[in-house]
């Protein structure tokens, strides 16, 4: 399985508006594997998409360890979808170049839950999503991990290139050391326009036709236990037709 | 009248309930076609299992990729179809697996995507609860061909038998869909309970019971039901984290949800807030998912959960 991967640098991309499992699996991939350092065989770039506020999570994967940093801000993004917002990923990690792309899976925003798969499609590369655990061979160029999913456990393994998406508590995130901040603060924030990335996706393939609050839910009965609460319980269920 | 595509939706080699609520929505649009992806030689077996709700065709494509190359190869097979029949609307179970093959699949025919819809209408415009269930979104696809994931358990499906045709169609999943190979699958460890997102009754513990999960399980098994936990149990160690309720856990929409010493944080209101039912025991009679509750019990859940199992048993009994 050798091929011309181990004579290049190991690139890992690490996506989200910094996902610090996702940073910090990543970190420990290239700390297993020659370090991410001066002189080190990896290089890992965070790559996010949003606004320029997401600058300050950038600068926080910086100061945890990672190497270099792409920001996507366009106002033409504002609205995008999974889609949109994968095809961008997409078209800046190719540029780029890469071997692994580490992306989260928490997230308070749903989309995260396809991007990753999305962007294995639109990569052409191996799909090893829902990772709770992850073993990187790089002189195999393979990746091994636990798909932890509500259908249960799955053992799955796949060559580079790989995109990965790690669950919560994979890994306990490091907080940046006092060295870190120093450094992180020479390190460069590359910007960029969609022009810059070279795709002119349209923001959403779907359309919202209206969005309304819900009335909020009243409180019904409460009752103090005083030791037939159980038995109200079960009355309470079964009027509702629940047993 | 137009044909609609819903993937039958399996856990294992078993046949999930949420393949007749998706034939239930899918046949507001037009005529259902179930597409059936099987291990080879197990076609017929995986076709005879879709047979609830309003069907009117099932095509079988067998191939030992689905199995051991997951998402990817079920995506790229699925595109097949979707090429083949241009469908309306094509809709699948809203869980981890449904939504990363309606992801490649999206991308694949280039159509666009809503993901954790909780109903369809006849002209495809999907309803979605957001922000923790606070607002609801009507949304329509507006390029390509529909690609809708549903939660399990938002609709009152049909279930009337049907006996729709079947067709097998030879299709090959692509060499670029066999990257990623599955080497060992293991069902998810919950004895005899339904799966937690599709089950009509969870019944969850948080930091009220210090760790002791058996009033709930007991509970919980004299109503059939799923068990959760709130971040609190699984961050303690308490009960595993795929059982957590929450925003960063499971969301749920059961028929009734029992929560028990859970005080109720904004992010697990967020995992369960849209059940139909839900009943609050606590100690605390400030604790804030009281807002919520449609019945209450303010006291102890080793004391009410006994009592509560008893009678549920002597009525079924």
């Amino acid at each position: 399985m050798v091929n011309g991967i181990l004579d290049r640098e190991n690139v890992d991309a690490v996506l989200n508006d910094l996902d610090e499992y996702a940073v910090e699996e990543a970190l420990r991939i290239a700390e297993a594997h020659g370090g991410n350092e001066e002189g080190g065989s990896n290089t890992i770039t965070v790559i996010s998409m949003g606004p320029e506020r997401a600058t300050e999570a950038v600068r926080k994967a910086l100061s945890m360890g990672v190497n270099d940093a792409i920001l996507v801000s366009d106002p033409k993004l504002a609205g995008a979808d999974a889609l949109a917002t994968s095809a961008v990923l997409a078209a800046v990690i190719q540029k780029g170049g890469f071997d692994l792309v580490i992306c989260g899976t928490e997230s308070t925003d749903a989309r995260m839950s396809v991007v990753p798969a999305m962007l294995a499609e639109r990569l052409n590369a191996a799909q090893l999503t829902f990772a709770s655990k992850v073993e990187v061979d790089p002189a195999a160029s393979k990746v091994s991990i636990t798909r932890v999913t509500e259908a249960g456990v799955d053992e799955m393994h796949a060559n580079f290139p790989c995109v990965i998406s790690v669950v919560e508590k994979i890994n306990e995130p490091r907080y940046p050391s006092f060295k870190g901040i120093m450094a992180a603060k020479k390190k460069t924030i590359e910007n960029r326009d969609l022009a810059a990335v070279g795709v002119s996706a349209e923001a959403a393939w779907s359309v919202v036709a209206d969005s309304t609050p819900r009335p909020a839910r009243a409180a019904g009965i409460k009752v103090v236990d005083d030791g037939t609460a159980g038995d109200q319980l079960v009355a309470f269920l079964a009027e509702k037709k629940l047993i | 009248m137009s044909n609609v595509l819903i993937l039958a939706d399996f856990i294992g080699a078993k046949p999930t309930k949420t393949n007749a609520e998706l034939a239930t929505l899918g046949a507001r649009i037009g005529d259902v076609t179930a597409v059936v992806l099987a291990p080879v030689g197990q076609g017929p077996a995986y076709a005879a299992g879709i047979n609830r709700g309003p069907l009117s065709k099932i095509v079988v494509v067998e191939s030992d990729s689905f199995t051991t190359n997951g998402v990817a190869a079920v995506a790229d097979v699925l595109a097949q179809v979707i090429a083949a029949q241009s469908p309306a609307a094509v809709l699948i179970a809203s869980h981890a697996f449904g939504k990363e093959v309606a992801a490649r699949t999206a991308v694949k025919s280039g159509s666009g995507i809503i993901t954790d819809a909780v109903d369809v209408s006849a002209d495809i415009t999907a309803t979605q609860l957001v922000f923790g269930g606070s607002t609801t979104v009507h949304s329509k696809v507006s390029h390509g061909t529909p690609i809708i994931t549903i939660r399990p358990n938002s609709v009152d499906a049909n279930t009337a038998e049907s006996t729709p045709a079947v067709e097998t169609l030879s299709l090959a999943v692509s060499d670029s869909s066999n990257k990623a190979t599955v080497t060992s699958t293991q069902p998810p460890v919950q004895g005899d309970r339904p799966e937690l997102t599709e089950a009509n009754i969870v019944v969850s513990g948080g930091r009220g019971t210090n760790g002791d999960f058996s009033a709930v399980e007991n509970f919980a098994d004299s109503l059939g039901a799923a068990v959760g936990a709130s971040r609190a149990a699984t961050d303690a160690g308490w009960y595993p984290h795929s059982y957590q309720v929450g925003q960063t856990g499971k969301s749920v929409s059961p028929q009734l949800y029992v929560a028990n010493g859970i005080s109720g944080a904004i992010q697990h209101r967020a995992g369960m807030q849209t059940s139909k039912t839900i009943v609050v025991v606590n100690k605390d009679p400030e604790a804030p998912l009281f807002e919520i509750a449609d019945f209450g019990v303010v006291g102890d859940l080793f004391a009410v959960l006994p009592k509560a199992t008893e009678g549920v048993k002597a009525r079924k009994s």
